[in-house]
């Protein structure tokens, strides 16, 4: 529970330092004007995937111990879509409206309530939408797993997509 | 508060800290972050305060009743963590933030409309941009790249359409 907290709190500071409780900016990513959601996420998952490969292979961490979000393919496809749609209407996430909430921010509260009016209809009416979400279940595959390379094959070449990404993301502000 | 509001921070130091939060989280808990389960919780706590035995029938609330889950606290942290940052920053300030064209009532009728959708969304896909996308981004589950490409997609494709909320 203490660890729970502990690591919320520098999630909440790190998502608040970098500007991700301001509506205004995650929502002008997708009209190309100001970039930070792009780069903040992907430095973050570059970050966090190169230290768990590493850790792993130093024999630090037990990759084997930690939870991958396992992989349902229609719903997720589905899901993100109506996600992304929400995201633009709303201006934030689950976790940014939180931060904006706790900022002042009355419109971070709304998406925080919206959201959970969506999550408590949804599950209340799940009964039809059940088959669905239990569709396509592939379990706890990964990219190395689904194209059969090396762990570290991928690894590298989602930082070298990342890196031409934030290349590609200076480019357009500098042009905006 | 009369000291003016910092500049937020450059957005690939953010990452970086946010990137050793995240794998902190894999170390420590053997998972890494999240939000939209938090509300799934908090969900599932008020069908089951009003009927509990529909809460046990229902297998999405039933996941959430074997007490209080680790991403509720987690969440807690994510205000103070949130509220220390925009306080040190001179950043505290009630207020709607809004486009300079959007009502405030359209405003927050948009924060609701959105942020129900993707209460919808996220039962759906099994999580959000903290749960799905950063920590299985990370972790490089296939599902989480469906989903990060899928929502990036829909929003750009829907972006045109709320442009004067933003613009």
């Amino acid at each position: 529970m203490i660890a729970a907290i502990a690591i919320g709190i520098a999630f909440g500071f790190a998502l608040e330092r970098a500007g991700l409780g301001s509506a205004r900016k995650l929502a002008a990513q997708f009209y190309l004007t100001d970039l930070t959601v792009f780069k903040v996420m992907f430095t973050a998952i570059v970050v966090a995937m190169l230290g768990a490969f590493w850790l792993g292979r130093l024999g630090v961490l037990d990759l084997a111990n930690v939870y991958v979000p396992q992989t349902w393919i229609a719903p997720q496809l589905a899901g993100g879509l109506l996600f992304g749609a929400g995201f633009v209407v709303a201006g934030l996430c689950p976790g940014t409206s939180c931060v904006a909430a706790a900022s002042g921010r009355g419109d971070g509260a709304a998406v925080m309530l919206g959201m959970f009016a969506g999550v408590l209809t949804t599950g209340v009416a799940f009964a039809s939408v059940q088959q669905f979400y239990e569709s396509t279940a592939r379990g706890p595959m990964t990219l190395p797993q689904l194209m059969k390379v090396p762990y570290g094959t991928v690894v590298f070449a989602v930082v070298a997509i990342a890196l031409i990404g934030f290349r590609v993301a200076e480019r357009i502000e500098r042009r905006a | 508060m009369n000291k003016p509001a910092q500049r937020y921070a450059d957005p690939y130091l953010a990452g970086i800290g946010l990137g050793l939060v995240l794998l902190a989280a894999f170390v420590i808990a053997g998972r890494g972050l999240g939000a939209s389960g938090a509300f799934g919780s908090a969900a599932a706590g008020l069908v089951a305060a009003i009927a509990p035995d529909r809460a046990r029938a229902n297998p999405y609330f039933s996941q959430y009743l074997g007490g209080v889950d680790w991403l509720v606290f987690e969440i807690l942290g994510v205000f103070i963590g949130g509220f220390v940052s925009a306080w040190l920053a001179g950043r505290l300030k009630f207020e709607i933030e809004r486009g300079p064209r959007a009502s405030t009532r359209g405003r927050l009728a948009c924060a609701f409309g959105g942020g129900a959708l993707m209460g919808t969304g996220a039962v759906l896909a099994r999580g959000c941009t903290s749960g799905l996308a950063l920590t299985g981004g990370a972790l490089l589950s296939v599902g989480s790249w469906i989903f990060i490409g899928a929502a990036f997609a829909a929003a750009y494709l829907f972006a045109p359409v709320m442009r004067k909320e933003w613009r």
